[in-house]
């Protein structure tokens, strides 16, 4: 009886295990592999050394997605917040407008925004209605941001307002009886309940901003070189399989620690009791 | 007795939630340093009248009086009031310590004095060592405690529970009402207590408050409700009770089931058509020849403590109950002492409820368990 339930317990497991082992595992060895060897496959440190011309590339990327991260949380927490609060069908209907660019694809989003802020495009037409303008918008850090910003913006909410929409209200009732007003309500209750889900919606903003390339080719205009932008370079344009797999792994293995980190700190706040200052 | 103020008036209070009357101009006076009970079904207001006073809902019209001073429109935050939640809400990102020192914290007091107030509420309560727990791991009655230590801390004038036994088991909820009865005595403050269940209303409470459909239906001690309910509602709700229709033909004299009775009670208007009220366990049943009504045992349940007996008596299923074992089908004689009858003027409730006829337990307890959930 034993025998035959872990029998199916592993037949139900091997598809995903499977999938697993050839779509994460492979692939990363295949990585790990091209960034330690050569062109004629063989064992070499030059890739990793090369790195440190990307100093700078690396220095940037982290910055953008640091400040698109810092931007969506604003604007997300928030309205998170204040959606949570709305009745159900309103909390429908937000959620159907946040999630309504995500039927879209982000290649074609991104191609609207190029519309919208180039030299010709919607903002620079009306501003020279107005007699002002024209500014340079594409290219600049500034227009790079704002697509990380717009294109991520959904799944900043979407964790932060899923959580928040779980606080019971009795615990809000219970602060507020215990003499708490509003902003003492969100600082010692909304906030420390939402923070698992601040923390994955930083990381489902931070990861996808520092690793884009299409973003910063569009809207960068050919002049911001993000990370991205250079490990699809080096595989697409240079053909140099082995330093874009060292940029790779590389780029993984920050994304990896400040994950780790993240969660380290949400941990800490759940299990403190966390003073009231 | 000497007058005691009254620290909680509300006045003529009405609630309505999407247009649909909750409570339909309510008074209630509350005294200091009473335990009372709000008692009723769901959706009778109870909740909703201590929501008021906690200050979570403001009513649609009247007045609420702490102290004699109108205290609508006051945020929860400024009550002298504290609430015990249904289900204790306490913070779970806080450790059993940090959930009872929170109002403290909040008013800023010194964190030496709020070290030896919190251990003294440990001790109050009875979890010292509990500090450094997380609330979450800890059981039902131990939760209790620190929901109740959490709130009284703040010294409240008013005590708020919302049904905050319902969560227990039996065996625990018996223990928990006597120890909030002490804590009650012990800290001589009001309590106002929601519940939907009689008997923790009736052996905690110094004052009961049967309401139903938004209305008091009575305000009585709990002896008062039991032995003179106001009407059918509270008749029934209360305890188990045989309702008939009848009359009062004259003063101490009731007639119903067809046959003139002794009673006690009086000035009614003559002939003044009555609800009576015979409780179970104060109908005699004798042999037929003694018997001023008589009768066929249609169903027998053994309770433990007693027999319980239903009597068909011309139709009327009457509830006796007893410790002599008798039989279905055995014809019986039922014998009621003048003070076991109460007389009742008629109410809106009269003629719903009567009789033991469509008496089932399985039922009973069913419209229980869903009415627990539903609140």
């Amino acid at each position: 009886m034993k025998q035959r339930r872990s029998y199916a317990q592993v037949l139900i497991n091997a598809p995903y295990l499977l999938w697993a082992a050839i779509f994460i595992l492979v692939p990363l060895f295949i990585v790990a592999y091209y960034a330690f060897t050569d062109a004629s496959g063989a064992f070499t440190m030059a890739n990793i050394k090369e790195l440190a011309n990307y100093k700078q590339t690396f220095w940037i990327s982290i910055k953008y997605a640091l400040i698109a991260t810092a931007i969506t949380f604003v604007i997300a927490y928030p309205f998170a917040y204040f959606m949570s609060k709305k009745s159900a069908a309103k909390q429908q209907m937000m959620m159907l407008l946040v999630m309504l660019p995500m039927w879209m694809n982000l290649l074609i989003r991104t191609y609207s925004w190029m519309n919208i802020l180039e030299r010709n495009g919607i903002i620079n037409n009306l501003l020279g209605m107005m007699g002002l303008g024209p500014w340079k918008m594409i290219g600049t850090a500034g227009a790079v941001i704002l697509g990380m910003v717009y294109n991520y913006l959904p799944y900043m909410i979407l964790p932060i307002y899923t959580i928040m929409s779980k606080i019971d209200n009795s615990l809000l009732e219970a602060a507020d009886d215990l003499g708490a007003h509003s902003f003492a309500k969100l600082r010692h209750i909304i906030w420390p309940l939402s923070l698992p889900g601040v923390i994955s919606g930083i990381a489902m903003v931070f990861v996808p901003s520092i690793s884009t390339f299409y973003i910063s080719q569009k809207l960068g205009g050919g002049k911001i070189m993000l990370i991205g932008d250079t490990i699809e370079r080096q595989i697409q344009t240079a053909y140099n399989y082995n330093l874009g797999a060292a940029i790779s792994l590389v780029l993984m293995v920050f994304v990896l620690i400040s994950m780790a980190v993240m969660n380290r700190f949400a941990d800490d706040d759940g299990e403190g009791g966390g003073m009231i200052v | 007795m000497s007058e005691i103020k009254n620290i909680i008036e509300l006045k003529d209070i009405c609630m309505e939630f999407d247009g649909e009357m909750v409570l339909d101009h309510l008074n209630l006076a509350i005294k200091d340093g009473e335990f009372v009970t709000l008692l009723g079904r769901s959706g009778c207001g109870k909740t909703t009248t201590l929501r008021i006073i906690a200050g979570f809902l403001n009513p649609v019209s009247g007045q609420v009086l702490f102290d004699s001073k109108e205290i609508n429109g006051v945020p929860p935050y400024q009550r002298p009031v504290n609430t015990i939640f249904q289900r204790y809400a306490l913070f779970p990102h806080y450790n059993v310590y940090e959930n009872i020192a929170f109002g403290l914290r909040l008013r800023k007091v010194p964190e030496a004095e709020i070290k030896e107030r919190v251990e003294e509420m440990l001790r109050f309560v009875n979890l010292q060592g509990f500090e450094k727990r997380s609330v979450t791991h800890l059981s039902g009655g131990q939760q209790q405690r620190v929901a109740i230590a959490r709130a009284v801390i703040n010294k409240p004038k008013v005590l708020l529970l919302d049904e905050p036994l319902s969560a227990l088991d039996l065996q625990l909820r018996k223990d928990m009402q006597v120890e909030l009865k002490n804590i009650q005595k012990k800290l001589g403050i009001t309590f106002i207590y929601v519940t939907h269940d009689q008997e923790e209303a009736l052996s905690m409470s110094d004052t009961v408050v049967v309401m139903n459909e938004g209305k008091v239906q009575q305000i009585g001690t709990p002896i008062e409700i039991y032995n003179e309910p106001q009407n059918a509602f509270v008749a029934d709700f209360i305890g188990e009770s045989n309702i008939l229709d009848g009359v009062m033909p004259c003063d101490f004299t009731a007639r119903f089931a067809g046959h003139d009775f002794d009673c006690l009670d009086k000035g009614f208007a003559p002939n003044e058509p009555v609800d009576v009220v015979v409780r179970p366990e104060d109908v005699d049943i004798v042999p037929v020849v003694r018997g001023m009504l008589k009768g066929e045992v249609t169903s027998v349940t053994f309770r433990g403590v007693h027999f319980e007996i239903i009597v068909d008596i011309d139709g009327f299923k009457w509830m006796i109950q007893t410790t002599d074992e008798h039989h279905v089908g055995d014809v019986v004689g039922l014998y009621i002492e003048p003070d076991a009858i109460h007389v009742m003027k008629k109410s809106q409730y009269s003629g719903k409820y009567g009789d033991y006829s469509s008496y089932s337990d399985e039922l009973e307890q069913l419209s229980e368990l869903t009415e627990d959930e539903e609140e």
